[in-house]
């Protein structure tokens, strides 16, 4: 049974929130760019904003219902709310921003965090893992019906990162509880969620797996933002049932996916291989272009041909002797991309 | 090169007839009258009515300022509404306003003919020339002191911490007492510490609406002033008790904040040794 249901309008500065979302005892993640209207989500959950109109629910209790004049106030909630920096009382040691919450079960939730050496420790003394584990412990202290975590990545160092984004993964998947998470990275997204919402400008564009938006992207904002490379063009029915998208530049490209009008391939990096010649197999699509720029990054190496960027490895760069200027052709299968349409 | 010299010159002459003439004037109340004719001139009945007169009234409207003016302050700060500029502007207003047209403002209101006079009068109660006179006077040229860092310290607040402190289930009572009060601390001491001072030294208010009666509404500063004409090292003497109490005060107000940020900051690794 989903535990968190939510159906609410909120009128931000340049657009409206308009949002239905059910979150069970998951994770699920809500990404988009800045100012796309996450954190007004997690504050109108919290009671924090009040919407114009539509309701709130938490394991079937009403925290907010414009119809029926209810709208209870933030400390009624039970809501765990994890700011965005931690928002940690600076004036209190760590047990004591904990046990703020009440319920006499600082101890336990220090412990149960691993942070319980920390207990006497100044905020200001921590590091941004520890900030956020110490977030994390205050805001599940008071035993919530629900978790809301705002940005928890954005205040950590980038070495740091990817060992954080673990454990949280690991600490998030024991609560069992409904977690909804906000993040402008589609990465801290698919790692940490059970399922992600993309939102823009207030709505929701798709909701998914991780692997559904990244296999079958609803549009060219959710392709480009899960990482694919997009291109626009204007899609027809072409020959041996393949569709045919031309390019501004006049080139065309062939998908398998089918459409007509004003479309956008997209492609994902790991699917286009790099070479000097067009190579003799199975691709259709060939993109003869200099490299614009060439980044390695550990093993792999991020290769920019004209408007695609391919990823490849390293290996492969050195193999080739691959140089930024030279003329190479990126390849690719018309099974490989998605057509998605592209309404203006 | 000697055009750069000329100029750190210019600037450092600046600088010595600026502090010259700041300072030379509270030097010369010291040098004017013998350091021991000081001490003694300061056991006169005067000057210990007008002691315990200004004490009263400045301590009764500080605890006015504060319990009124925090939560003023507070509702300022972090609320927003129609008219907020208007507030604000009217709060700062007897910052800039002639003492002795706050004076007759008062006169005015509280006065025997005042607008709230007959009311008063029929309660069988005379605010003008008493005490209470005297508090108001202080109270309404001194609040605006504290009123105006009030607002500045708790608009610094980080909103985070009080939205954390509502979904931690605290109410808005709790989370302005436990979060917002210790937070915005420092600010609002050196803001008392400000309206303090400029109420120990209220005049023009005071003389229109409180008079200056010997043992009942004459304080300090007005007691320099009735002395001038009477005995002069005796007005000296009060002057040089009041430069020292508002540098006391100053003083208090510089270091306040500094003191309590370096003991939260010292204190924490000492903490953190206890623990680990």
């Amino acid at each position: 049974m989903d535990a968190l249901h939510l159906d609410v309008a909120l009128p931000l500065r340049p657009f409206r929130l308009e949002l239905a979302l059910a979150v069970g005892r998951e994770t699920v993640a809500l990404v988009g760019p800045s100012g796309a209207g996450k954190t007004s989500v997690l504050r109108t959950i919290a009671g924090l904003a009040r919407p114009e109109r539509g309701r709130v629910a938490l394991d079937g209790r009403l925290l907010f219902d414009a119809a029926a004049g209810i709208d209870l106030p933030p400390e009624e909630r039970g809501v765990g709310y994890v700011f965005q920096d931690y928002a940690l009382f600076p004036h209190m040691t760590v047990e004591q921003n904990v046990a703020y919450a009440g319920g006499g079960r600082a101890g336990e939730v220090l412990d149960r965090l691993g942070i319980a050496a920390l207990a006497d420790a100044q905020p200001g003394e921590l590091s941004g893992g520890e900030r956020q584990r110490v977030g994390l412990a205050r805001a599940l202290a008071r035993d919530p019906d629900v978790l809301l975590l705002d940005e928890p990545m954005s205040a950590l160092d980038a070495h740091t990162r990817t060992g954080v984004r673990a454990e949280l993964r690991r600490t998030l998947d024991d609560l069992d509880l409904p977690v909804l998470l906000v993040t402008h990275d589609f990465q801290d997204a698919a790692v940490l969620a059970d399922r992600v919402g993309v939102l823009v400008e207030g709505r929701l564009l798709q909701v998914g797996t991780p692997g559904e938006l990244v296999a079958a992207p609803s549009d060219a904002f959710v392709a480009s933002f899960t990482g694919a490379n997009v291109l626009a063009g204007f899609a027809r029915r072409g020959a041996g049932g393949l569709t045919e998208v031309t390019l501004g530049d006049g080139s065309i490209l062939y998908s398998v996916d089918e459409g007509e009008g004003p479309a956008s391939v997209a492609v994902y990096p790991w699917e286009i291989s790099i070479a000097r010649e067009p190579p003799h197999d199975s691709s259709l699509n060939h993109v003869r272009r200099p490299i614009t720029s060439l980044v390695r990054i550990g093993n792999r190496a991020r290769v920019q041909v004209g408007p695609l960027v391919g990823e490849v490895t390293t290996a492969s760069v050195e193999r080739l002797g691959l140089h930024e200027g030279e003329t190479v052709v990126a390849s690719f299968k018309a099974a490989a991309t998605h057509l998605v349409s592209r309404e203006s | 090169m000697i055009r750069r010299r000329l100029f750190t010159a210019a600037l450092v002459a600046a600088t010595a007839l600026a502090l010259t003439f700041l300072a030379l004037p509270l030097l010369a109340i010291f040098l004017r009258v013998a350091p021991g004719e000081l001490v003694s001139q300061l056991g006169n009945d005067v000057v210990l009515d007008a002691i315990v007169v200004t004490a009263k009234a400045t301590l009764i409207s500080q605890a006015l300022i504060l319990l009124v003016g925090t939560p003023t302050a507070y509702l300022i700060a972090s609320r927003s509404f129609r008219g907020r500029a208007l507030v604000i502007t009217l709060v700062e207003l007897p910052l800039v306003l002639p003492p002795a047209v706050a004076g007759l403002a008062l006169l005015a209101t509280f006065g025997r003919l005042g607008l709230l006079g007959g009311t008063f009068e029929a309660l069988g109660v005379t605010v003008s020339f008493t005490q209470a006179a005297v508090v108001l006077a202080v109270t309404y040229v001194a609040s605006p002191f504290y009123l105006r860092q009030a607002i500045a310290s708790f608009e610094a607040l980080d909103n985070s911490l009080l939205d954390a402190s509502r979904t931690l289930g605290a109410g808005p009572a709790r989370t302005f007492f436990r979060i917002a009060l210790p937070l915005a601390a420092s600010g609002l001491a050196a803001g008392a510490a400000l309206s303090f001072a400029r109420g120990i030294g209220e005049f023009g208010a005071t003389i229109m609406f409180a008079g200056s009666l010997q043992g009942v509404t004459q304080t300090l500063s007005l007691a320099i002033y009735a002395q001038f004409d009477l005995n002069l090292d005796l007005a000296l003497a009060l002057g040089a008790l009041l430069v020292l109490l508002s540098a006391a005060i100053l003083l208090a107000a510089k270091l306040l904040p500094a003191w309590t940020r370096s003991t939260s900051t010292l204190l924490s690794p000492f903490a953190r040794f206890g623990s680990s």
